[in-house]
């Protein structure tokens, strides 16, 4: 319990730090949400007008806690471009986006937790030996290259789907995800070469350990010592990687997005930057620090109820 | 003559990981009586361990091979199928090692691990039975407070303890046979006396005939009535305990002996 208390607090540290940093970023780098709005032919007055509007004049520290107190209240404030609420902007993308990165993980899990476990037990064999070199030439290939593979594979040559076509999970839920199939597997395949060979590798070291003679010294089969003792003991560096992973897929998706013209969160941040529009940015941001810092104290918890050795560590 | 419930013989063990083959035991015999304590001894290297884990089929089918007979209730362990193997194995023949800090799985709770062999080999037994078993047996080798024990974890455990531990485990099925791999030899003098007077116990409780593996000429002269000798691969004396220490006959039995230290006061 104190455990969680120390980690709620560190994470609401965290995000104070996260969001002055975006801030204090966007202050450094050139470009102004005003002229953005307005154009460049706008006269000074007006653009004065409109920066003193939008409280654009007043120190970096007051806009920033200005900001931050609204985004406590829950109010993540008005975008400077569209003029319209960012909860509003970004309610209906969200679940694009956060379907995509689902898919992906998910299929990380499927793909590479059998895959682990069978290139381990047959080391050396025929079927081990192609996957270890397909491992590692799918690590090598970007996310954003195999996206265009595939886009070219399965949406020209085989015809499956209309490349740059896209339904709304509004219309048409079936459809939707068999939209986010491809872009889900391009951003899945390297994680899942990557997690495969680091099961494979963990399950290998484990197996040499000597509680596995233990266990077949009292009658287990090689079948029941890699699933009742090396497992699980193996699974503890691959559950910190797709941790992980899981933060670095969200953030892939941006540029996954942009590749198969899926509208999620990524187009909005990426206008959101070029117009400086601070607001949208930061609550996007934010999102994915709270994201991230969800996943690592969801994977502290899974550890320790994997692992026993931890909690007596602190 | 007695039962005799192990009959090894002719044993040979050949290497195949280097680029010459490397045989590490020569015709190995070894007789195990029931309810007897036989000693191997020798310094490390002299193919003690390897002998004492191919008797519990734990050496690996690959890199190497193994010649010989080491039969087991009519069978001949080193031929026979893998499942008659099994059957056996933590059943029948049991066995601890020298590392008792690393020997236990560190994510299972131990008596999860002591009831394991009842769980492989006796399926019809109640969830109930198993604890209330593996419970008495953790009580039965020493440990204080055995409900407690069996459910911690290994790394809550000293050294001692967690040897007790893989001796309950070892123990839980009453195998036939128990082979103890230098029990001793990771644990402290204090405790490694507690572990030897555990052992001699549970073989006269249970009249479980012990192979007991050190390089502790001491220990081995006090618990066991008859020793091997090993050196380089092979068994170089054998006999009545007393007589191999009081009239060894080869060279290197008497060096063994001169070297166990001794406190002149």
């Amino acid at each position: 319990m104190k455990y969680i208390i120390k980690k709620i607090l560190m994470m609401i540290l965290t995000l104070v730090v996260v969001s002055f940093c975006v801030f204090l970023a966007f202050s450094l780098i050139p470009g102004d949400p005003a002229t953005r709005k307005l154009g460049t032919e706008a006269t000074p007055e007006l653009i004065m007008q409109y920066r003193e509007k939008m409280g654009l004049n007043d120190p970096l520290l007051v806009r920033y806690f200005r900001w931050l107190i609204s985004f406590i209240k829950g109010d993540m404030g008005t975008s400077y471009s569209y003029s319209v609420p960012v909860s509003s902007m970004l309610m209906n993308k969200l679940p694009i986006t956060l379907t995509l990165g689902i898919m992906s993980f998910v299929m990380m899990i499927v793909i590479s937790i059998p895959l682990g476990i069978y290139t381990a037990k047959h080391e050396n064999g025929y079927i081990d030996k192609v996957i270890v070199v397909i491992n590692q030439i799918i690590m090598a290939v970007p996310p954003f290259f195999s996206g265009i593979l595939l886009t070219f594979l399965f949406g020209m040559i085989f015809k499956l789907f209309t490349p740059g076509g896209f339904v709304s999970y509004t219309q048409d839920m079936g459809a939707f995800l068999k939209y986010l199939i491809l872009p889900a597997i391009s951003i899945a395949l390297p994680k899942a070469a990557m997690s495969t060979k680091l099961l494979r590798g963990s399950v290998i070291a484990e197996a040499e350990k000597d509680y596995t003679r233990t266990a077949y010294s009292r009658g287990n089969s090689t079948t029941e010592v890699l699933y009742r003792h090396v497992l699980k003991n193996a699974m503890i560096p691959v559950i910190t990687f797709m941790g992980m992973a899981l933060a670095d897929m969200i953030a892939g998706s941006i540029v996954i997005e942009q590749v198969f013209s899926i509208p999620g969160i990524s187009r909005i941040l990426l206008t959101s930057i070029s117009n400086r529009d601070y607001p949208v940015v930061e609550a996007i941001i934010m999102g994915i620090a709270i994201l991230v810092i969800v996943t690592n104290l969801l994977v502290d918890i899974i550890y320790r109820i994997i692992d026993p050795r931890i909690e007596t560590m602190e | 003559m007695a039962d005799i419930i192990l009959d090894v013989s002719d044993l040979n063990i050949e290497f195949h990981d280097h680029d010459k083959p490397e045989t590490v035991v020569f015709d190995f015999d070894l007789t195990l009586e029931k309810g007897e304590i036989v000693g191997i001894v020798g310094e490390s290297g002299s193919g003690k361990s390897m002998s004492a884990l191919a008797i519990a089929g734990l050496l690996k089918r690959h890199a190497l091979t193994k010649t010989g007979r080491i039969m087991f209730d009519g069978h001949d362990l080193l031929t026979c199928d893998r499942d008659t193997l099994r059957s056996y194995q933590g059943d029948e023949i049991a066995i601890i090692f020298q590392e008792p800090m690393t020997s236990l799985n560190p994510v299972k709770k131990i008596g999860w691990q002591v009831e394991e062999c009842l769980r492989i080999h006796h399926k019809d037994m109640s969830k109930q039975e198993r604890k209330e078993k593996a419970v008495n047996m953790l009580d039965s080798v020493g440990i204080h407070e055995p409900e407690k024990v069996y459910n911690m974890y290994p790394h809550e455990l000293s050294g001692g303890m967690r040897q007790r531990v893989m001796i309950a485990a070892a123990m839980i099925a009453d195998p036939q046979i128990l082979i103890a791999d230098e029990p001793t030899t990771a644990l402290d003098v204090t405790v490694q006396e507690q572990i030897v007077e555990l052992l001699r116990k549970l073989n006269r409780e249970k009249q479980t005939s012990i192979i007991f593996i050190s390089h502790d000429l001491s220990l081995v002269s006090r618990l066991c009535q008859r020793v091997l000798v090993m050196n380089k691969g092979y068994v170089v004396e054998t006999g009545k305990t007393e007589d191999v220490f009081k009239r060894p006959r080869e060279e290197y039995t008497k060096r063994l002996i001169a070297a166990i230290p001794k406190i002149d006061i």
